[in-house]
């Protein structure tokens, strides 16, 4: 679980932005959690309304996107899509895959009042 | 409601706007606990300290290695310990036995270290007289996997009582470990443990990553591990001269 303490992170960095703005509540936040982030984004769902409890962000609404896992194949420089499993390229069976989209765990937008 | 005023209810003159807006952003959720690591690193770096992170599943044996390696090497290079358990302060006081310095740092509901917990947990430490300095994390295969300390690498320990698919099964853990600790080896005469195989799936998920194989109990394969904790403090050492 240690979606908590990331969850924690990402309404310490919304209420920042939030603050520098001036702005009076959080309505929304928007974030991305890459398939192979090692985040499960049921589980910062669960965090959330304990996270923004009291913040600026209490109330707010989370609105998650889940990014793909992908990657490419330094030999044949095919793209694939690309799991925790994913280990060889399914083109020419080369290990030497490089993810390049997937881990991301990052806060995008944010709508305040 | 207003934090500035607590308006809401009340008319007021003061001048802030109550306008909905949408701010577009790009914030990695991890940049705080990046910008500590990257912190201690440089602090470790100025201070010629090799720093470990040593992580598994509960049980695979992280403090007996740490209580033995200490106690064959305390004439060669000097020590320091950082403890991470969610409860008790058991595994620090087994390491406060070896004579080595040792600090607990107790998580509560917390499920692996962060980089700011190891800025504080080693303020008392002489780290410049400091060759190592080991991180026990909180045992488990999962948490402590995204979350850089500012060490050097992270080592893997897994017992063979654990099963060979582990790597298949926590593969983020063991992509981003340099160095596998295979222990317990002197049970292998009693179980179904494939150990080429287990090796082999580390490999799978982590081309680049080296193997030791050893038992803390034995005492078998522990030169090895010696020798490549050696090699990297001198390999620490040359870099920041
Ligand atoms: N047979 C055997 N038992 C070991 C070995 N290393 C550790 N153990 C035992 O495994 C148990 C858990 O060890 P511990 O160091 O507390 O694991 P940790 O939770 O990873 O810190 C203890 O009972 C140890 O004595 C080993 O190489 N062989
Ligand atoms: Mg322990
Ligand atoms: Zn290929």
């Amino acid at each position: 679980m240690h979606e908590l303490s990331l969850t924690q992170s990402l309404v310490e960095i919304a209420v920042d932005h939030a603050r520098r703005e001036k702005a009076q509540a959080i309505l929304s936040i928007t974030m991305e959690i890459g398939s192979l982030s090692g985040a499960i984004p049921e589980a910062v769902e669960f965090a959330f309304d304990v996270c923004t409890r009291g913040t600026l962000a209490e109330g707010a609404r989370l609105e998650i996107r889940r990014i793909p896992g992908r990657g490419r194949c330094l030999e044949c420089g095919e793209e694939t899509g690309m799991d925790f499993t994913t280990f060889t390229c399914p083109h020419c069976g080369s290990f030497a895959l490089e993810t390049f989209q997937g881990k991301e765990m990052r806060l995008v937008e944010l709508e305040v009042d | 409601m207003c934090i500035e005023c607590g308006c809401g209810i009340t008319p007021h003159d003061h001048d802030h706007s109550h306008s909905t807006r949408t701010i577009q952003l790009e914030e990695d959720i991890l940049a705080k606990n990046n910008r500590y690591a990257a912190a201690n690193r440089e602090h470790f770096q100025q201070n010629g300290a090799f720093v470990l992170n040593l992580v598994s599943s509960p049980g695979s044996g992280k403090t007996t290695l740490l209580e033995r390696t200490l106690r064959d090497l305390t004439e060669r290079l000097q020590f320091a310990v950082l403890e991470g358990d969610q409860q008790t302060s058991n595994d620090a006081d087994r390491i406060a036995a070896t004579g080595v310095p040792v600090r607990q740092i107790n998580t509560g509901a917390g499920c692996h270290l962060d980089a700011h917990m190891i800025g504080h947990g080693i303020e008392t430490f002489d780290l410049p007289a400091t060759d190592i300095l080991m991180i026990e994390n909180v045992g488990n295969l999962v948490c402590p996997a995204p979350f850089d300390l500012g060490e050097d690498h992270k080592v893997v320990v897994l017992s063979v009582t654990e099963g060979e698919d582990k790597p298949l099964k926590y593969p983020q853990m063991f992509q981003a470990a340099s160095l596998m600790l295979v222990n317990k080896i002197d049970l292998l005469p009693y179980l179904q443990f494939d150990l080429e195989q287990c090796k082999g799936f580390a490999r799978q998920v982590n081309p680049g990553i080296e193997i030791l194989e050893l038992s803390c109990q034995t005492g078998e394969g522990m030169a090895a591990w010696y020798d490549w904790l050696q090699r990297s403090v001198e390999n620490k050492r040359d870099a920041a001269i």
